[in-house]
C-alpha cells in the first residue's frame, strides 16, 4: 500500500533560516559588497557569468554571494535568474581581432605582429602565498608605457599565408545552432558544440583536454594565441534598423594549432581548436580549444579511440548544473523507490537460498 | 544632412551613449538641466541578448552565451520617439539614453547633447583605454640575445 505522507515544512523554514545565519557569518566583520566581489574576486565572477552563460559582472557578483562562494550553486542560481527573462534577440558577431587587447600570447611566434604582452597574469609568480595580502597593503600603481601601435594580428593569419593552416571554420552556412531554444541532437554541427563548451563545466573540459594530451586523442597542441580583453557587442535594433553598440563585454580567446599528417579528405597542414569564453579565463579557453580540436575527429577523418572525441559523451556531461542537478536529487527522498527495491532484494535472496538449498540437498530443510 | 548620415550619426550617438558608464551619463545629463515631459512607450524592461562569436575568430557565427540588456522607448509631448539598448540592467541609463535620442531629432538639441554629453562621454572611454593600453603595453616581453663567449 502506498501512503502519501509530507513534513518537513518547519524543518525546511529552520534550515534556510540557519543557511542565511551561516552565510553571513560573524557579524562583528562587516558583510561582502557586490563590488568587492567583483573587483577583487573578479575571476570567481568570470567563471560564474561563463558557465552561467549570462555576461552580468553584478549578477554573478550576487550569485557569489547568495551561494556562500559555491560557484557550481552560483551558476545554477545564475541560469534559474535567465530563464525569467524575454530573449530580445541576437547580436552581431563580435569582432575578437578589434579586442582592446589586454593580454596576448603566442607559443608559436616570439615576434608576431603586436608582440608578447603578459598583462596581468599568474604565469612567473612562485606560487608562494603572500602574506601581505592578509592586510589592507596598497599595490603599487601599474607601470605604463607607450605602445608601439603596431595592431596586434592574429596568429592564424601568419600561418595562412603560406597555405600551412586551415581556415576559420566554415559550418556551411545553414542556420546557426542555439542549444537555449532546441533540444540537442547528435551529431551536432561544430557551432552547437561550441556553444555548449562555452558553457561546459571547467573542471570538467580540462580534464579531458589534459587527457588529449596525455595519449588519449593525441592531437600535437601549440598555443598559437590567446587573446584577452574587450570587444564591443554590437545588435542590429529591429526598432531603427540600425546597428548600434549595446556596449563591451570582456572575452578569452584560444587559437589551438595542432599537428594533422593530412588524410583522404585534406593535405598535411596544422588544423586548429577554438575557444571563446566570457572574461578572463585563459585555462577554459584552453581546454575548449583542445576538446573542440578532439571533437572535430570524424570532420577529419581520423580514429576515434578516446573519450574526448566522443561527442555525445563529452558534450552531455559537460554542463554542471545538468550534472549537480542529476548528482544531488539522489539526496531527495527515495523511500518508496528503497522500499521497492529492499523487497525485491529479499525476495531474490530467498529465491537464492532455495536455489542454493536445492543444489546442496537442502541444509535448511535437513534441521 | 542625407538620411543616411542622419541615420549614421544616430547610430553613432546610441552607441556612444550605450558604451558609457550610466553613472557618469547620469551627471552630464543633470548638467544639461532640462526635464522634458515623456511618455515610456516601452519599459525601461531588462531582458536577453544572446551573444555571437565566429568559428577560429572570423569563420562561421555561433552562439556562445548571453548578456543582460536593457530597451526602453519614450515618447516626447512633441511627438518624437526615441530608442535605446544598452548591456546592463541599469534601468535608469535605457530611459536616459531614449529621452537623449528622441530630444536629438531636433538639430539644434542634437548639438548640444553631442557637445554636452556625448563627447565628453567618449573622450573618458577613450582616456581609460589609453591607460589601459599603456599598461598592458608595459607587460610587453622585449626579447635580446645573449651573446656567447666567442670573440
Amino acid at each position: 500500500m502506498y501512503v502519501a505522507v509530507k513534513g518537513g515544512e518547519a524543518a525546511i523554514r529552520n534550515a534556510h533560516r540557519l543557511l542565511a545565519d551561516r552565510r553571513r557569518g560573524d557579524r562583528s566583520l562587516p558583510s561582502l559588497t557586490l563590488g568587492q566581489i567583483a573587483e577583487q574576486l573578479a575571476l570567481a565572477c568570470d567563471r560564474v557569468m561563463a558557465e552561467g552563460s549570462v555576461y552580468d559582472r553584478e549578477l554573478a557578483a550576487l550569485a557569489i554571494k547568495q551561494a556562500r562562494g559555491d560557484l557550481i550553486e552560483a551558476i545554477f542560481l545564475l541560469r534559474a535568474y535567465r530563464t525569467t527573462l524575454p530573449r530580445f534577440g541576437y547580436s552581431e558577431p563580435i569582432d575578437t581581432g578589434a579586442m582592446q587587447v589586454e593580454r596576448r600570447v603566442s607559443a608559436t611566434y616570439k615576434d608576431l605582429p603586436g608582440g608578447q604582452m603578459l598583462g596581468p597574469t599568474f604565469d612567473y609568480t612562485h606560487r608562494l602565498l603572500d602574506p601581505s595580502l592578509a592586510g589592507d597593503d596598497a599595490p603599487d600603481d601599474p607601470e605604463a608605457r607607450e605602445g608601439d601601435g603596431v595592431p596586434a594580428m592574429r596568429v592564424s593569419d601568419i600561418l595562412a599565408q603560406e597555405g600551412l593552416i586551415e581556415a576559420d571554420g566554415e559550418t556551411g552556412g545553414e542556420e546557426i545552432g542555439d542549444l537555449t531554444r532546441t533540444p540537442m541532437e547528435f551529431p551536432m554541427g561544430r557551432d552547437t558544440r561550441l556553444q555548449a563548451l562555452a558553457r561546459g563545466d571547467e573542471g570538467f573540459l580540462l580534464a579531458l583536454g589534459y587527457s588529449t594530451q596525455r595519449g588519449y586523442a593525441r592531437s600535437h597542441p601549440f598555443v598559437g594565441e590567446i587573446r584577452i580583453g574587450e570587444v564591443e557587442v554590437e545588435y542590429r535594433m529591429p526598432e531603427l534598423g540600425l546597428t548600434v553598440s549595446l556596449g563591451r563585454i570582456r572575452v578569452t580567446e584560444c587559437q589551438m594549432v595542432n599537428q594533422f599528417k593530412g588524410s583522404a579528405k585534406a593535405p598535411p597542414q596544422f588544423t586548429r581548436g577554438y575557444g571563446l569564453v566570457f572574461g578572463q579565463s585563459e585555462r577554459k579557453a584552453m581546454a575548449v580549444a583542445l576538446c573542440d580540436r578532439a571533437l572535430r575527429a570524424d570532420e577529419l577523418g581520423e580514429d576515434k579511440f578516446a573519450p574526448a572525441q566522443d561527442e555525445e559523451f563529452v558534450i552531455s556531461h559537460s554542463d554542471n548544473v545538468q550534472a549537480t542537478g542529476f548528482v544531488e536529487h539522489l539526496k531527495l527522498p527515495h523511500y518508496v523507490d528503497f522500499q521497492a527495491e529492499l523487497d525485491l532484494v529479499r525476495r531474490m535472496r530467498g529465491e537464492h537460498a532455495r536455489k542454493q538449498g536445492g543444489d546442496e540437498a537442502m541444509p535448511e530443510a535437513a534441521e | 544632412m542625407t538620411d543616411n548620415s542622419v541615420e549614421e550619426t544616430r547610430a553613432q550617438r546610441l552607441s556612444a551613449l550605450a558604451l558609457a558608464d550610466g553613472k557618469d551619463l547620469l551627471t552630464l545629463w543633470n548638467g544639461l538641466g532640462i526635464d522634458p515631459a515623456c511618455e515610456m512607450v516601452r519599459g525601461p524592461e531588462t531582458g536577453l541578448i544572446a551573444l555571437r562569436g565566429r568559428i577560429g575568430g572570423g569563420g562561421s557565427p555561433f552562439n556562445f552565451g548571453e548578456a543582460t540588456a536593457t530597451r526602453a522607448t519614450v515618447r516626447l509631448d512633441n511627438g518624437a520617439v526615441g530608442h535605446a539598448v544598452t548591456l546592463g540592467r541599469d534601468r535608469l541609463k535605457a530611459k536616459l539614453i531614449a529621452i537623449l535620442d528622441a530630444l536629438a531629432q531636433d538639430n539644434e538639441m542634437a548639438s548640444k547633447i553631442d557637445q554636452e554629453i556625448v563627447t565628453p562621454l567618449t573622450a573618458a572611454l577613450a582616456e581609460r583605454d589609453a591607460k589601459r593600453k599603456a599598461e598592458t603595453a608595459a607587460t610587453k616581453v622585449d626579447f635580446f640575445t645573449m651573446v656567447r663567449g666567442e670573440d
